[in-house]
């Protein structure tokens, strides 16, 4: 057939003809090549979609807990019912030349509404079976609540019957009186018996969900209990944050990443991890700004980035100290930069005078402490002359006290002194530099403490500086040991130094990193050149966003001084579009004052109790027990034997008793028939007040601490009240320990062979048999069925995020924003508010009864931000034990408060706010706000309470009433206030920062103005950084262009830490320390293949599917993924053990088993596997080949590991607050062995 | 000529954070219901990849799209109309459940009503076709972010098909090794097509492209479900609903477009990547350009439809022709236009598939892949920028082989328009002028270089929509 070419068209002529036929009998437009038709009409089937979109009204609000995001959502609703949920994107503008904050959200957030009517929805209370039945029984028989507990878990038989059914089902329904009454009981009961320091609270991260935080907190502090930590049992704590600037992070929200012209992402996956913020990186780079990713595997970020630094995990800190080594030489000692001198010699500590001393064998001489103003004849008699750090004037030659070192902070004569004014003053940096006209010829060798070899082991690095004699001390400045540390050559100076770049032998050359991190020293050597030279530029706009991959290895702090380098060398810190990024579970409550004044229940009674996490379960779970090392494995060799044989236990006691940080139970009796004890005695005349006689039985040893003896049943903590957490299924590294120890049910604790040999300590009571099942009541709050949920003896059901009135804020944007109920709480749950106040008064009911008003010590350690933290000079340990030193509450131990509790009024206190906020005002970072004015405003709008222990006190009865004295509180959201406290802190600098909120006086963010739309806050003393004018915020921009002091020992950002167990622990200046040699600490297997088996590092990032353990469970998330319980392997160590994708596999070691299936990739390095935090048990997990039982989570093969560093206290800027400063539960430094296994699971 | 509206939209891919919020929002939205538990009517992929479902490029199986016949003529890959209407009760070629995936649920129940047992309850996963336990073997994103890659990235078509002609590039460059890897992410909805394959393959004549937008739609009413729609359209965004017996698809929300919203996807993307807006093209120049004989012309012929909403004889034909006044304002402001006709650097997906898709593609950057022979790689220094191209790790091949029927020289040229967007802008971040040998270097002007910056960059919620 002829194939002449036609006119184009579709088809051939049978199709032509065809259309011709219709055409014919039906009269339609088309187009000019009858392609298409045109037709009128036939749309009523589009009906469909339009039902499907209608929808009745869209509500604002948002998702707790436990993500930075913090988005604002539309939540429709029809009928009645919610439907789905889509961003908001009404956030006031950032400014015309920049993206804005819409559409904040991420799939997770957008997958939330499931779960409302999701069958994991917890809709009724419940109560373990077994548990129920005993207490039905006993209290028909006993007739009152609280003794029907006592008798329950005074029988050692029923009481570990309901313990071992933990976990097991056998939950059934029980109303919400009966509930909240056995959970009241067993609180009265324990308060009772043993103390109230042996109630335990947990609930993470206020900033998602501020009032459902506060609610539950307020009660714990109420009657006394203990809150244990979040931020720092997280390991998202970067320890290096209070070490190096004093404070616990402050960071800049996501908009200020388009300040930048340099972008280093560190050991965080944006995209992932900061999904709705994700934008501002993949923008900035149309402005010419280069972006790095540094990250072991090809993660979601990397494809954002110009260049690729695969490090490899956990070598970060080589790379760092590597791209310093470049900068000092090529900026530092080959060309100085004024740009970067001027501002290391106004910012930071590097001008800053330190003895050198000789070093513990008497062989050399290693650096010492800073000098202080008391080491100098003619200032040593001013105040606070210990706390005051010097520096060496360039004109004069002589030694200068500057203004802004903490030993003005707080004395009288420190007014109007505490600030970075130079005042005329040209610091010297080197001690070799020209001073009042003359050079130093004078030199010394000093020993530094090295840590490359990859056992962990350290050696000793001798590199010399240049010195000079103040009086009668040889001294050089911080500035000289950091070029000595970094090992840049200068002329002259004795020692051993790198010959150049490519020596790889000698430490912290680009070359000799490369040996380490794996990567390329010239990819090190370009990017360290980038980046100063952008900062010099830009004006100090290069920026490093800091991650999890890098903040959660044990030595982690170390990785992030090394990091924190970078910036402060090159003038980045305290800038716009500059600085550090770190972005690691630190979701700021803007309105801090406010949220953590009520939390804390500042206005009944002070002061709180307060522990660090991670040293309160490694001691409760018995994971002290097992623990592989003692901190003379990790000593400098530099040493001075102080930490000789301490076991990690031994630290945390020993900080306990030195007042460093609290331990609780306090003591190994009730604070509560101690209190009465001591009242006794000095009513007697046989002590002079109830401290004294504390002080006496302490120290006559007829007095104990709690942790001395820490497994004895009366230390035990008893009760544990979770809400809005997880932590069984999700944050508790050593979760079988948890099982085992604490909650004494089934558990895959493994055990190796090297735990007969391990240490143990010499302080802590050593028992044979741990006793399993410390605990006899778990109680949590929760909307859907969890690990924790499974677990609990006692299960509320919890209102959504959709369900509630609450109020949330980040650090990520500058907004406040509510969320509020689109429904009622369906079936029978209620808002964490309406829980706490229930169980509040059940409890106050009962304690009629039992309890009344009884008097409690507290004791408390020295805290950050307060004058406490002057109470050890030097950073010399001196314990009261040993006879080294008087113990002194307060001063050389914690300090002993004795607060009156009425156990009555629980309830009436919680819903008012207390007399003390008029008398004392609410204190944030050492800024009183005084609140009359607030108060008064405040009961006119609220109401007051009617009658009670509260009666004409403000009403915070509702949860709206509650989100608003919060933001009245905060000068976040309440203009008054904020420029009252930059009045103070005028008082105390000396400088101008009232401008910075004035015009904000009549300002006041109202809790129906964040329902209305997310609202700006306003620049506040509670922070660090300036949002005046409407620019973006950025961390300490107010301590660099105000000369406000970072809260330091020296007022400025710290390079050096000279306190006794930083020295010790070898860690005085940036470092790099390798991850822990699991192998020679803890029996597990060499990394590598054996057999069938291989054994890798064992990393636990964060999902793209999950926030945590939430979403994890839910099925648009499940559908997305792979559907379960997954390991990321390379094809390398896949191939090594014949595992195909998909296929189940076992990641075991001595502390758990977690089963998965595997998802073999390319874009994974050998060596290295991810089990995604978070992963419960509860979805597709089946039973273990190596337990017999159900798989665990991805915390089982994990434990706990406590960094001695991490527990100094009473020390200046190393000192202790809740979530401040405290050991991380890091868990990045372990190993799994990994097994294929039968394909045919057993559920 | 006959001027009509369509709207479009452009995803600018090197924004792309594959966070896949879209791919809930919409789902929640539109098929999270009983006979659409597999349907993603917004599915966003990892490239390399098969795909969802697996391999829909395959049009050798699948038989998707349009096709010249040896006369030039378009035809149906599946089928000219003949050949359909005679084959109208054959089983249609189309992708099984297995090659979408077995939807399933879990036990959920189980957390709460488990009773005492000696082990820790679990919710096994359950078939939500058949109610039975079952295992997770695939799923619309199994590949997720590389999942799987050595073995199944292998079977994505395009590297077969790059394996197969032994391009030099791919060879070097597509190896699945950890230093080699790349990767990127692909949102795909409905390409509301100018040339509906899907509304030739109807039987019925239930499918429709509304004539004031453009819109692709399935009429329920007259939908009879002859699914071979499904063997119609190339990119697999044709569904059945197995409840309803009916097919259904993306509607690009009319719903809310009609009252000015934008798309579930497009206002909930928080890579702020999405944009719409209105393209007019000539309606009866759209079989020309789709039987246009070298693939590789179809997306300048595609181009070529696109009018030029200030051309004073396109407005005079669109008002002949019923385009309202604000349409026409629409089109002039519209951002989708600019992207693909102005700035060329928007592409469409698979233009070898002679539908005229209306989706359209920014291309992204990747990392440098190799670092010794790229040490004066510097963002500061535009030239070495633009000489970074060709070290990127994605390969130009494979993106070719997406949007150009395997030009790779548009591709090259859309890529160095943004490098050299980055190198102008950095100037001007700095504080040290901008460069306007930069901007001419790709054939564009400082001007044009700041208003495609602030489109991409800024890209306000008012100028995205």
């Amino acid at each position: 057939m002829a194939a002449g070419p036609l006119r184009p068209g579709t088809d051939g002529p049978a199709s032509d003809a065809m259309l011709a036929v219709g055409r014919f009998f039906n009269r339609w437009e088309e187009t000019d090549d009858g392609r298409a038709v045109f037709r009128e009409g036939g749309r009523a089937g589009d009906v469909f979609y339009r039902d499907r979109w209608s929808h009745d009204k869209v509500v604002r609000s948002t998702h707790g807990v436990n993500c930075t995001g913090s988005c604002s959502w539309k939540v429709y609703v029809k009928d009645g019912i919610i439907t789905w949920e889509s961003q908001q994107t009404d956030y006031p503008s950032v400014g015309p030349d920049r993206p804005e904050y819409e559409p904040r959200g991420c799939p997770r957030g957008a997958a939330f509404s499931w779960y409302t009517y999701s069958p994991t929805r917890v809709r009724y209370p419940y109560v373990r079976g077994v548990l129920l039945e005993m207490y039905r029984e006993a209290k028909a028989r006993l007739k009152d609540p609280v003794l029907a507990w006592a008798d329950i878990v005074g029988d050692p038989e029923r009481r570990r019957r309901y313990q071992r059914a933990r976990g097991k089902g056998g939950l059934v329904r029980a109303n919400w009186t009966e509930a909240v009454e056995i959970a009241a009981a067993a609180h009265v009961h324990t308060i009772k018996t043993y103390g109230p320091d042996r109630c335990t609270g947990f609930s993470p991260i206020p900033a998602m969900s501020i009032v459902s935080h506060c609610i539950g907190t307020r009660f714990i502090h109420l009657i006394g209990g203990v809150m244990t930590s979040f931020y720092d049992w997280y390991a998202d704590l970067p320890v290096a944050s209070p070490q190096v600037f004093g404070d616990q992070t402050d960071v800049p929200e996501s908009g200020d990443w388009w300040d930048s012209t340099y972008l280093v992402m560190w050991g965080s996956n944006v995209p992932v991890t900061r999904t709705p913020d994700a934008h501002w990186m993949t923008e900035v780079r149309y402005r010419g700004t280069k972006v790095v990713a540094v990250s072991p595997d090809y993660a979601d970020n990397t494809k954002f980035a110009d260049e690729w630094v695969a490090a490899q995990a956990g070598t970060d800190a080589a790379l760092a100290m590597a791209m310093g080594h470049v900068m000092l030489k090529e900026f530092y000692a080959e060309r100085r930069v004024p740009f970067f001198t001027d501002f290391v010699k106004q910012y930071t500590d590097l001008p800053f005078l330190v003895t050198l001393v000789p070093s513990p064998d008497g062989a050399g001489l290693v650096p010492g402490k800073f000098l202080m103003a008391a080491d100098l004849p003619e200032h040593a008699s001013a105040e606070d002359a210990a706390w005051k750090t010097v520096l060496l004037d360039s004109a004069s030659g002589q030694p200068v006290v500057p203004n802004g070192s903490i030993g003005f902070r707080y004395s009288a004569s420190g007014e109007g002194r505490w600030n970075l004014d130079l005042e005329g003053v040209e610091p010297v940096l080197s001690a070799a530099d020209d001073v009042g006209g003359s050079a130093s010829s004078d030199v010394a060798e000093v020993l530094l403490p090295c840590f490359e070899a990859p056992d962990g082991s350290g050696s000793v690095l001798r590199r010399g500086v240049p010195v000079r004699t103040v009086a009668g001390q040889r001294v050089t400045t911080v500035f000289d040991l950091l070029m000595a540390q970094y090992g840049v050559a200068r002329p002259g100076l004795p020692g051993e130094w790198p010959s150049g770049y490519d020596d790889a032998a000698s430490p912290y050359t680009p070359a000799w990193q490369e040996g380490i991190s794996s990567v390329p020293a010239e990819q090190c050597i370009r990017i360290a050149r980038e980046f100063a030279r952008n900062a010099e530029q830009s004006g100090g706009r290069s920026m490093v966003i800091m991650g999890a991959g890098i903040c959660q290895w044990f030595h982690g702090d170390v990785t992030y001084r090394a990091v924190l380098a970078l910036l402060m060398l090159t003038g980045c810190m305290g800038r716009n579009g500059g600085g550090w990024a770190h972005y690691v579970g630190q979701e700021k409550t803007r309105p801090l004052n406010g949220w953590s004044s009520l939390a804390n229940a500042l206005d009944w009674s002070r002061p709180p109790r307060t522990v660090p996490g991670t040293s309160y379960w490694y001691m409760h779970t018995g994971q002290w027990r097992n623990d592989g090392y003692s901190a003379s494995d990790l000593a400098s060799p530099l040493a001075d034997g102080r930490l000789e044989g301490l076991h990690t236990a031994d630290a945390i006691a020993k900080s306990e008793r030195l007042g460093w940080m609290p331990f609780y139970p306090q003591f190994d009796r009730s604070p509560l028939d101690l209190a009465d004890e001591a009242r006794t005695a000095v009513e007697a005349g046989t002590a002079n007040s109830e401290s004294d006689y504390i002080v006496g039985r302490l120290r006559d040893g007829s007095l104990h601490s709690s942790i001395e003896d820490v497994d004895a049943p009366e230390n035990w903590p008893r009760t544990l009240v979770l809400w809005r957490s997880n932590l069984l299924g999700s944050s508790a590294k050593g979760d079988e320990y948890f099982l085992k120890n604490l909650l004494g049910t089934l558990h895959g604790v493994q055990g190796n062979a090297a735990e007969s040999q391990m240490p143990r300590p010499r302080e802590i009571v050593w028992r044979d048999e741990m006793l399993e099942g410390k605990l006899d009541l778990l109680v949590s709050a929760d909307f859907r069925m969890t690990s924790t949920t499974l677990l609990s003896d006692v299960v509320f059901p919890a209102a959504t995020w959709y369900e509630k009135h609450d109020l949330s804020s980040t650090d990520m944007h500058p907004y406040v924003h509510a969320f509020s109920p689109a429904i009622d709480p369906p079936w029978e749950t209620k808002t964490d508010f309406e829980t706490f106040h229930l169980l509040a008064e059940e409890l106050s009911r009962l304690a009629r009864t039992h309890l009344g008003v009884r008097r409690d010590i507290v004791a408390v350690p020295m805290q950050h931000d307060t004058p406490s933290q002057l109470a050890q000079p030097g950073g010399v340990v001196r314990d009261w034990r040993n006879g080294e030193v008087e113990p002194i509450p307060g001063v050389t131990m914690p300090g002993f408060t004795v607060v009156e509790r009425d156990y009555t009024a629980v309830a009436e206190k919680l819903a008012a706010i207390g007399p003390l906020a008029w008398e004392k005002g609410f204190t944030t970072k050492h800024v009183t706000f005084e609140l009359s004015g607030t108060l008064q405003k405040l009961a006119e709008s609220n109401g007051v309470m009617s009658h009670g222990a509260a009666s004409g006190l403000p009403a915070i009865d509702t949860d709206a009433k509650l989100a608003e004295a919060i933001l009245a509180f905060s000068g976040t959201t309440n203009g008054e206030l904020a420029v009252q406290g930059f009045h103070q802190l005028e008082r105390r600098t000396g400088r101008r920062l009232g401008d910075l909120a004035e015009g904000s006086e009549e300002k006041r963010i109202r809790f129906a103005d964040t329902q209305a739309a997310p609202v700006p806050v306003i620049t506040s003393p509670e922070w660090s950084g300036s949002e005046t004018g409407g620019r973006r915020y950025a961390p300490f921009t107010i301590n660099v262009e105000r000369l406000k002091p970072w809260h330091t020992l020296t007022g400025r950002m710290h390079f050096f830490l000279d306190h006794d167990w930083m020295r010790d622990l070898g860690e005085a200046l940036p470092l790099y320390r390798p991850p822990l040699d699991m192998h020679r600490l803890f029996g597990e297997p060499r990394l590598g293949t054996n057999g069938m088996e291989v054994t890798v590092r064992y990393l636990t990032p964060h999902s793209k599917w999950s926030i945590h353990s939430e979403y994890q469970d839910n099925l648009f998330m499940l559908s997305l993924s792979r559907g379960g319980p997954t390991c990321w392997m390379s094809a390398e160590d896949a191939a090594a053990i014949g595992v195909q994708d998909n296929e189940w596999i076992e990641c075991v070691n001595a502390n758990g088993v977690f089963v998965g299936r595997a998802i073999i990739s390319h874009r994974m390095p050998p060596g290295v596997v991810f089990v995604y935090h978070v992963q419960e048990r509860t979805i597709d997990v089946p039973k273990s080949e190596t337990t017999g039982r159900r798989g665990g989570i991805h915390n089982s093969p994990t434990r706990l590991l406590v960094k001695p560093t991490h527990l100094i206290g009473g020390y200046a800027h190393l000192a202790y607050a809740f979530n401040y400063l405290g050991p991380t539960g890091n868990q990045r430094d372990m190993v799994s062995t990994i097994r294929k296994r039968s394909q045919e699971v057993q559920y | 000529m006959r001027v009509m509206a369509q709207v479009g939209m452009v995803m600018n891919l090197d924004k792309c954070i594959g966070c896949h919020t879209c791919s809930v929002t919409c789902k929640q939205a539109w098929t999270n219901r009983a006979g659409t538990e597999y349907v993603w009517f917004n599915n966003v992929e990892t490239r390399p990849g098969q795909g969802y479902p697996r391999r829909y490029e395959d049009q050798e199986r699948w038989r998707g799209g349009w096709e010249l016949t040896k006369r030039g003529r378009l035809r149906l890959k599946g089928g000219g109309r003949v050949k359909k209407l005679l084959g109208i009760f054959a089983s249609p070629v189309q992708p099984e459940l297995e090659d979408y995936y077995e939807p399933w649920t879990y036990d959920y129940k189980n957390l709460i009503d488990a009773p005492l047992g000696d082990d820790f309850p679990v919710a096994r996963p359950k078939s939500l076709i058949t109610g039975e336990d079952t295992k997770v073997t695939w799923s619309a994103n199994w590949d997720d972010s590389l999942g799987g890659g050595p073995q199944a990235a292998e079977l994505d078509p395009i590297v077969e098909k790059l394996r197969a002609e032994h391009r030099s590039e791919a060879e070097q460059k597509i190896r699945f090794e950890y230093d080699q890897t790349f990767m990127f992410h692909l949102p795909r909805i409905c390409e509301h097509c100018l040339n509906p394959s899907c509304m030739a393959s109807c039987p019925s004549g239930a499918i429709y492209k509304r004539s004031e937008d453009g819109i692709v739609l399935v009429d329920q009413d007259r939908c009879r479900g002859w699914r071979q729609c499904i063997t119609g359209c190339p990119y697999k965004k044709m569904y059945f609903n197995h409840k309803s017996g009916k097919a259904e698809k993306c509607t690009f929300c009319y719903p809310r477009v009609e009252i000015g919203l934008p798309t579930v996807c497009s206002e909930t993307c928080v890579g702020r990547l999405r944009y719409l807006g209105i393209f007019l093209y000539d309606v009866d120049a759209v079989t020309e350009a789709a039987s246009t004989p070298d693939p590789k012309d179809l997306y300048r012929a595609q181009l070529d439809l696109m009018l030029d909403p200030h051309d004073p004889a396109v407005v005079a034909a669109a008002r002949r022709d019923g385009i309202p006044e604000d349409w026409l304002e629409a089109a002039r402001r519209s951002p989708v236009y600019k992207l693909a006709k102005v700035y060329q650097v928007a592409l469409p997906l698979h233009p070898e598939y002679r539908t005229m898709p209306m989706v359209w593609y920014v291309p992204p950057l990747s990392p440098i892949v190799d670092l010794l022979s790229s040490q004066g790689h510097d963002a500061e220094d535009a030239g070495t920028l633009f000489g970074a191209i060709d070290a990127l790790r994605i390969p130009t091949d494979y993106l070719a082989e997406l949007f150009t029927a395997g030009d790779t020289g548009i591709v090259e040229g859309v890529l160095r328009r943004l490098a050299a967007m980055r190198s102008y802008m950095r100037g001007i971040s700095l504080g040290t002028g901008s460069d306007e040998s930069i901007a001419e270097a790709v054939g564009m002007d400082g001007q044009s270089v700041r208003e495609m910056y602030r489109l991409m960059a800024i890209a306000k919620y008012n100028e995205r929509y």
